[in-house]
């Protein structure tokens, strides 16, 4: 053993000073001798010791409680396995697949067959699984090995991701649809004329070229709905800071939605006046929408109220009141889709872009307001848009929601909207 | 349920369900698989239902194997010889889902004419309340709910009304088009082993609320 290290050289020293000392005061030589021999001999001994093994760290081993500590607010699902059985569930895995599955078989957490044949051949891997908690869901399950008896496995949704890449693919599908109707028309008209220019007579060109500015019309109405609507999504998460006045701007918006030929049929009743922190532009267009939609699908000799007064909640409250044919309720929940109609030939024809309330619906939701649209069948159609005013959205903007998104709560219909879909 | 002082038992307890529940899981499959090929026409994948209810029968052999055995082992007792007892008629019955699911994709290449078959577009929605009847019942399984048992039972009254109809609408279309009789009947069949999916899938519900409290359920779900 090598203990060179320790040797107590002070020691020695200490020892030889004293022999040296003792031999000074006349002590007999063999005496002062014998002290020095016993002195470092003991010294020597206690060094013969071997050094204290340095403090080792050994890392605990990592306990199920610690495991669990770490990893109970995670907002991933996460399941640890032993042997199989589930061991510990992190509160997202409880929440979602129920309290019971501790202490179970992971057969039991998880049935369907992808994900059993990935848990009993004990490695790691994914596995996307259908319908594990709601009927329809997408779930991605990875599963980790960490000893052979250890597992965590890692659930992620994929739902949302699939239904947003469904939406834009029937957002692209769709619009692509609308835009290539009016182009087959008037590429078909052009042809035409310019075929037989010399055989047609004035008046048949003249309603070709009738159709092909209708049609051309359309398509710039289409495309300037689409911009507009992208535009208020891109800017859906800033509220609009300027304030406005929303009588008189409710009322321009009216009239000139109305046109002159149709501003009899309008009924203003604008009795109070109220401060709205909003963009001009887009509550103009809201009611431009909503009181077109109103004199297109009323009755043709009935009035349309456009009525602005004080929601009982405390917001400003804009109404449309049609009287007319009314909206079947099974109808009501997806009027703010884009390109939903709810009569396809009647809408085309009256040049409807399917897009006026898809847009009135982000508007709202830009402006932290509520839309709301009920309809009796064969009475009329009432929409009404609420606003919070100006004030109380300065103090009250912090505990808003932030993003309003496709399925918002602020979105609500008088009828049942849990259609079957 | 509580620990028992034989680990070992629990072990097998816990190995039980997780083969009901894998039986449970290919069933579920089975039926969404069995009516996406009827609907698609899809030869191939009916084929391979079809071939995995090899599966679902071998491990029904299994749960039997091993209920057989918990009970010669270790005799339990009370909520423990219930469990066993369940799982054991559980299986059986879930391996009958399976059955009705194979009958179903067997009979995917006999309907001809599907594009212009109107009836065809009646059974998808049958067979997803069945389907959705097996997926609660098993997760009351796992849970040991009885409160989504009973909610299993009252829902098979749904599946009934659907049969009812389906019977009506295609009786009817057969009277209009009898050219299309043969395929029609094929249909009445898949709507007849849907229908039974779902008593059998109100079976298993009783089976679990018995398990689960030691009594049927009260016969006003039913």
């Amino acid at each position: 053993m090598d203990f060179r290290q320790n040797l107590p050289v002070a020691g020695f020293i200490l020892a030889a000073v004293a022999f040296v000392a003792l031999v000074a005061l006349g002590v007999d030589i063999a005496i002062a001798g014998s002290v020095l021999i016993l002195w470092s001999g003991s010294l020597l001994l206690a060094a013969a010791r071997p050094p204290e093994a340095p403090a080792v760290v050994v890392e605990k081993p990592f306990s199920r409680d610690s495991m669990r500590r770490l990893i109970e607010n995670s907002s991933t699902a996460l399941l640890v396995t032993e042997k199989n059985t589930v061991a510990v569930a992190n509160r997202a895995a409880r929440r979602m697949l129920g309290q019971h599955i501790i202490g179970q078989d992971a057969r039991v957490t998880f049935r369907q067959p992808e994900a059993t044949s990935l848990l009993t051949q004990g490695r790691s891997g994914q596995a996307i699984v259908r319908g594990l908690v709601r009927r329809q869901d997408i779930w991605t399950i990875n599963r980790q090995k960490v000893t052979d008896e250890l597992a965590v496995i890692e659930l992620i949704n994929q739902t949302a991701e699939a239904d947003i890449s469904r939406a834009h693919t029937d957002f692209v599908a769709n619009a692509s649809h609308e835009l290539r109707t009016p182009l087959a028309a008037i590429l078909g008209y052009v042809e035409t004329l310019r075929e037989s220019a010399d055989s047609l007579d004035s008046p048949t060109s003249q309603k070709f070229l009738g159709t092909i500015e209708r049609e051309g019309q359309r398509l710039q109405s289409l495309i300037s709905d689409l911009m507009s609507l992208s535009r208020v999504e891109a800017e859906k998460h800033d509220l609009p800071e300027k304030v406005l006045m929303l009588r008189p701007l409710t009322e321009r918006a009216a009239k000139d939605a109305a046109g002159p030929q149709r501003s009899e049929r309008v009924q203003l009743e604008l009795n109070s006046d109220f401060n709205v922190q909003g963009d001009e532009q887009q509550l103009e267009q809201l009611v431009r929408n909503l009181v077109d939609n109103a004199l297109k699908y009323g009755s043709p000799d009935k009035p349309v109220v456009v009525r602005l007064d004080l929601a009982q909640d405390g917001m400003a409250r804009i109404c449309v009141i049609d009287e007319g044919e009314g909206i079947a309720p099974e109808q009501l929940p997806h009027l703010t889709r884009r390109f939903y109609r709810t009569d396809p030939g009647r809408s085309r024809a009256s040049g409807g872009t399917g897009l006026g309330l898809a847009i009135v619906k982000h508007i709202v939701e830009r402006h932290r307001g509520r839309l709301n649209i009920d309809s009796d069948l064969g009475k009329g159609t009432r929409v009404v848009v609420r606003l919070p005013l100006a004030k109380d959205l300065q103090s009250g903007a912090e505990d808003t929601p932030a993003g309003p998104s496709e399925s918002d709560p602020n979105t609500t219909y008088q009828q049942e909207t849990g259609a079957v879909s | 349920m509580a620990d028992h002082t034989v680990k070992a038992f629990d072990e097998d307890i816990t190995r039980l369900r997780g083969l009901i529940a894998e039986m449970g899981g290919l069933a579920e499959v089975a039926i969404h698989e069995a009516l996406e090929a009827l609907v698609r026409g899809d030869v191939e994948l009916a084929e391979g239902v079809v071939a995995r209810d090899k599966k679902i029968d071998a491990l029904e052999t299994e749960v039997d194997k091993l209920s057989v055995r918990i009970i010669a082992l270790r005799a339990p007792m009370a909520d423990d010889l219930r469990e066993v007892i369940a799982a054991l008629k559980i299986a059986g019955v879930v391996e009958r889902i399976g059955d009705y699911s194979k009958n179903i994709a067997k009979r995917v290449g006999m309907i001809e004419g599907r594009d212009r078959f109107e009836p065809l577009t009646l059974l998808p929605a049958m067979g997803e309340v069945a389907s959705e009847m097996v997926h609660d019942v098993l997760t009351a399984y796992a849970a040991r709910d009885p409160g989504l048992a009973r909610e299993v039972i009252s829902t098979d009254a749904k599946v009934d009304a659907f049969y009812n109809s389906i019977f009506r609408n295609l009786v009817s279309h057969m009277v209009e088009n009898p050219a299309t009789i043969s395929s029609a009947a094929q249909l009445l069949f898949v709507a007849r082993n849907l229908e039974r999916i779902g008593d059998h899938a109100t079976n298993v519900a009783e089976m679990v609320h018995f398990a689960a409290t030691g009594f049927y359920p009260p016969e006003e779900d039913r």
